[in-house]
């Protein structure tokens, strides 16, 4: 898996996951960062967490903050987690940097109850504009790297991601549309124009509310 | 090192080695093995001060050539500092201004603590092989008589590579309600059948040397060639093939061509000779014997039924490390550790650092371990609502 860039982590994302997240549950965070989201899953819903994440300079900063850190490559799989044995594990801005998203998402599944997936959405307009009036390989708040060094390789859409959900039977429980708008979006079509980023809800268990 | 800028700010100094001895007849030591075993003399060394709250030691654990001088000098003339100096000093990761560190030498060993070299107050000659076998267990207990004659009601922390990281191990499992946080370097639970080949090699170098006479070698010829041989076997799997690269290389020493004999005259070759000399110098052959054996013999998921049965109890906060070229103690070893420790719902972190040098990294990746155990300690200090205490 390519690194994740610092300046790729968005709070607003934050506050949703946060408000999610249900008060003492238990978390697995791949691709964790620094630790932030996971630092103040803990805090303020008193989660039991876990992070896993690449770079060392990142687990560093977990471990300074004193979180629960496994320094591994997601695309290797959860080799080291049980089956169900977490209640979310949360992707957050990584799956697009993944090499085997397929396998990333059948793990996540695989070990967590539930699993929370966001991701920039490819569909959104200020990236159709760029590509269909300029020409030229998107770059957004969201996207921000040159083509030749962007870690971003498994671009998606939100209705891609639906797509796939629905091919690989997976169960969306929940999907929030992050943009312009975010309020008012009731058709799918619409929020794939007009969202930023996708942030889902899913599981593959029927026994799930 | 120039002799005025030896004792520098990041130099603890000068120390000195100190004993303490208990399990006097009839309170001897009960063994693992079902023996008995006293009276026990435990050589330790400590840096810094022990607080008033006594909220602020540490202990590290030394592997198996090791000692209790981890730190500073024991004289002015010293060549070299204790062996872990690099990490353990003011300023450093293990900041005696702030922290009261302690190392001992583990039972069994040979550098002041009652091992097989130890004169047998019965009999009134070296234990030699009539020394009872020791388990990492055994050399725990004693250690755990240190921190109580010490005043130590609870570790900060405690720290140990390799066979050091063994004892750390057994620690967490052992006295969980007295070990705070653990950093457990370069170590395994069990060691690998390539690991027990090469300690069985050494073990054969020694007791097929001709001056070794089942253990009764005091006061006579020592087995040198033997023990010389076990370490530089030992020395081989320390390093790596990318670090014997960087080294040596194909290097010749005092050559300029090939000789077409048998003298020694790569530089990977008198490296290791010279190794092995030195070895001799400072260690013990039977101690040897014992020392790779109590390795050999450890195994947590044997002893407990399981790795995850072995670490059920644990309540240390823990701190796996390892090293991405160490193939005598490799990543994956070091990963069931933390695999179990999850499995386990504890609190457990693992770094694996990206290292050229081999199992030898954990003393020599002084930059990187510094920077890990900082961050981790620091936190140790820090209370849920992130006030420091």
């Amino acid at each position: 898996m390519a690194r994740k860039i610092e300046s790729l982590v968005f709070h607003a994302d934050y506050e949703k996951i946060i408000s999610i997240v249900e008060q003492d549950s238990k978390v697995l965070d791949l691709g964790c960062g620094t630790g932030e989201l996971l630092f103040r899953l803990i805090r303020n819903k008193n989660v039991k967490g876990r992070g896993v994440e690449i770079d060392q300079a990142n687990i560093l900063k977990c471990i300074g903050k004193g979180l629960s850190v496994f320094q591994g490559n997601i695309d290797e799989g959860l080799k080291e987690y049980q089956d169900k044995s977490y209640d979310y594990v949360i992707l957050n801005q990584t799956l697009q940097v993944t090499h085997k998203p397929q396998f990333v998402l059948k793990e996540m599944l695989r070990v967590g109850r539930k699993a929370i997936v966001s991701f920039p959405n490819f569909a959104y307009w200020k990236i159709r504009a760029q590509l269909f009036f300029h020409g030229t390989m998107p770059k957004t708040e969201t996207l921000p790297f040159e083509w030749y060094e962007t870690p971003n390789i498994k671009l998606v859409t939100i209705k891609d991601f639906r797509k796939f959900c629905k091919d690989n039977k997976i169960k969306i429980l929940q999907e929030i549309f992050i943009g312009d708008n975010e309020k008012t979006l009731r058709s799918v079509c619409l929020a794939n124009i007009l969202s930023s980023e996708g942030l889902f809800v899913i599981t593959d268990s029927c026994a799930t509310d | 090192m120039n002799k005025n800028t030896r004792f520098d700010s990041g130099s603890i100094g000068l120390v000195h080695t100190k004993y303490f001895t208990f399990a006097n007849p009839p309170d001897e030591l009960e063994l693992e093995c079902g023996k008995k075993l006293g009276p026990i003399t435990v050589a330790y060394e400590t840096y810094g001060k022990l607080s008033e709250k006594k909220d602020n030691a540490i202990l590290i654990l030394h592997a198996l050539s090791g000692d209790a001088h981890a730190a500073g000098y024991h004289t002015a003339n010293d060549k070299q500092p204790g062996w872990w100096d690099n990490m353990i000093g003011p300023g450093k990761a293990f900041d005696t201004d702030k922290y009261f560190i302690i190392c001992s030498n583990f039972l069994g060993g040979c550098k002041g603590t009652t091992g097989s070299i130890t004169v047998d107050k019965n009999t009134g000659r070296n234990y030699g092989l009539s020394f009872p076998m020791i388990t990492i267990a055994d050399m725990v207990k004693v250690q755990k008589k240190l921190m109580d004659y010490l005043g130590v009601q609870s570790l900060l922390s405690l720290a140990g590579g390799s066979m050091g990281g063994m004892q750390g191990l057994e620690w967490i499992i052992e006295y969980p309600d007295f070990v705070k946080s653990a950093m457990i370097i370069a170590s395994t639970s069990r060691l690998s059948p390539q690991a027990i080949a090469f300690n069985e090699v050494g073990r054969n170098a020694i007791t097929t040397d001709p001056n070794w006479h089942n253990g009764d070698y005091y006061g006579k010829s020592i087995p040198r060639h033997g023990l010389a041989i076990a370490r530089m076997i030992g020395h081989i799997t320390y390093l790596s093939d990318i670090s014997m690269h960087a080294k040596f290389g194909r290097r010749l020493r005092e050559r300029e061509a090939y000789g077409y004999d048998f003298s020694s005259e790569f530089e990977v070759e008198t490296y290791l000779h010279h190794q092995g000399d030195k070895f001799v110098e400072r260690f013990d052959a039977n101690t040897y014997l014992y020392l790779t054996k109590t390795m050999d013999y450890f195994d947590l998921a044997s002893k407990f039924g399981s790795l995850n049965s072995a670490f059920e109890n644990v309540t240390s906060k823990v701190l796996v490390m390892s090293f991405t070229s160490d193939w005598l103690f490799p990543p994956y070893q070091s990963k069931e550790i933390v695999k179990s420790l999850m499995n386990n719902d504890k609190d457990v972190s693992y770094v694996e650092i990206t290292s050229s040098y081999g199992h030898d990294a954990f003393l020599l990746e002084a930059e990187h371990l510094t920077k890990i155990v900082t961050n981790f300690l620091d936190n140790l200090k820090v209370d849920k609502n992130g006030k420091k205490n």
